[in-house]
């Protein structure tokens, strides 16, 4: 289990990483690694080129802009998951990133790589749709915003286009009334299934090919999962009835 | 050049070299453990400028200009052992050895980042890293023991 044959680019600014997209035949961005790596080490992925954005420094910032918060590129969930200004105005996401994988993990891994990287089960993504977020995609072409809701087209396949960057996620500002209860065989793993609640709006995660949003009185309706090896499709609709009630009453998370 | 506990080390002569590998193969330092080389079992845990990460989900080339610690760096002499090795010999918190390296440096990372966890924050600190034969009983007392020898120690 070892990586396959790349070229390996360690640019130091954006407009250099998008130079190198533009160039490159077949590149992939590297930034935390917790998902590529391990694709790469089971040769699921095979890249030609890595681009490493871990040395551009100013995709490190998190900052308030028009009533959100953006989280660069190469901000680490760890440090996300303490921010004073994401815990201030958007509780949901340091809550949300308690559930992602384990704290050694969200040491080294990005918000924005959990969104480009699309995992059916991510909760990041279903956090960023219920909250009606966006990223900022640059690219030689330029630069334009992707809705959460255009954003993610299918299991691992989101609206990128393989010169695109994502330089930042954007959460809208919203209120302490927010939740995300989760069920997984164990502690840390992916979700068999997943309900996050922002208010009102409900988003559903690990029950189909991309988080989807649910009606808080009917969450399966239109629901179609698929079984896995840990669930089946039955036991993934029951879950998302038993969640979904559980999202509605608690605040905070479980 | 990569500060691999303490000393300058010249970097992988390959870019596919996963930090793990780079750390046994190219430097000999064996005590990182390489188990499942996903990110699953916290075996290859170490510690990156001072944060516990899984040195098998990341290039050795990325700790380029960073600072490496390995079980080799917490004691460097046979004794006195590192406090949350202590801990884990006196509370019996290994039994074969494979997974203790890394539960050593994710515990090591932790208590650093919370001196004096709960109960229910010590579960949550070790979720990451898996045992197959001690159990995890007594590596949450070696963690509460941990925490009580690195208090002596600032005192």
């Amino acid at each position: 289990m070892k990586p396959p044959v790349f070229e390996y680019h360690a640019p130091r600014s954006v407009a250099e990483t998008v130079a190198l997209l533009a160039d490159l035949e077949d590149a992939k961005v590297l930034a935390g690694g917790q998902s590529l790596i391990p694709l790469l080490n089971f040769r699921l992925a095979r890249p030609a080129h890595l681009v490493d954005v871990n040395g551009v420094t100013e995709l490190e910032r998190v900052h308030e802009r028009d009533s959100g918060v953006a989280v660069g590129a190469a901000v680490r969930q760890a440090t996300a998951e303490r921010h004073p200004v994401l815990r201030g105005r958007c509780p949901l996401v340091p809550l949300a990133l308690r559930h992602v994988a384990h704290q050694v993990i969200r040491n080294r891994g990005t918000v924005c790589g959990s969104l480009a990287h699309a995992d059916p089960a991510s909760e990041l993504c279903a956090v960023l749709l219920v909250l009606g977020g966006h990223v900022v995609a640059r690219s030689r072409r330029g630069e334009r915003t992707i809705e959460a809701h255009d954003l993610f087209r299918g299991t691992f396949e989101t609206a990128l286009e393989a010169d695109e960057l994502v330089t930042e996620a954007w959460f809208p500002e919203h209120g302490p009334d927010v939740s995300l209860v989760e069920e997984s065989r164990r502690h840390g793993d992916f979700a068999m299934a997943g309900v996050v609640r922002a208010g009102d709006r409900l988003a559903l995660f690990g029950v189909a090919p991309t988080p989807v949003l649910a009606d808080p009185a009917d969450p399966t309706r239109g629901l179609q999962p698929s079984a896995d090896l840990e669930c089946s499709a039955d036991f993934k609709l029951h879950l998302v009835q038993v969640l979904s009630r559980r999202a509605a009453t608690r605040e905070g998370s479980a | 050049m990569i500060l691999v506990n303490g000393t300058e080390r010249a970097g992988p002569t390959s870019v596919r070299r996963l930090l793990s590998d780079y750390l046994r193969h190219d430097l000999g330092l064996t005590g990182t453990h390489v188990g499942c080389e996903h990110g699953v079992c916290g075996c290859c845990t170490v510690l990156l400028d001072g944060s516990p990460v899984r040195s098998c989900l990341m290039l050795a080339v990325q700790a380029d200009g960073h600072q490496v610690t390995t079980i080799e760096g917490l004691a460097p002499e046979a004794a006195p052992l590192h406090p949350v090795q202590q801990a884990f010999h006196e509370c019996h918190g290994l039994q074969c050895g494979f997974c203790t390296p890394g539960f050593v440096m994710s515990v090591t990372g932790f208590l650093a980042d919370n001196p004096s966890p709960s109960d229910a924050e010590i579960t949550e600190g070790i979720a990451g890293n898996l045992c197959r034969c001690t159990g995890y009983a007594s590596i949450r007392r070696a963690v509460r023991r941990a925490a009580e020898l690195l208090e002596d120690e600032r005192a």
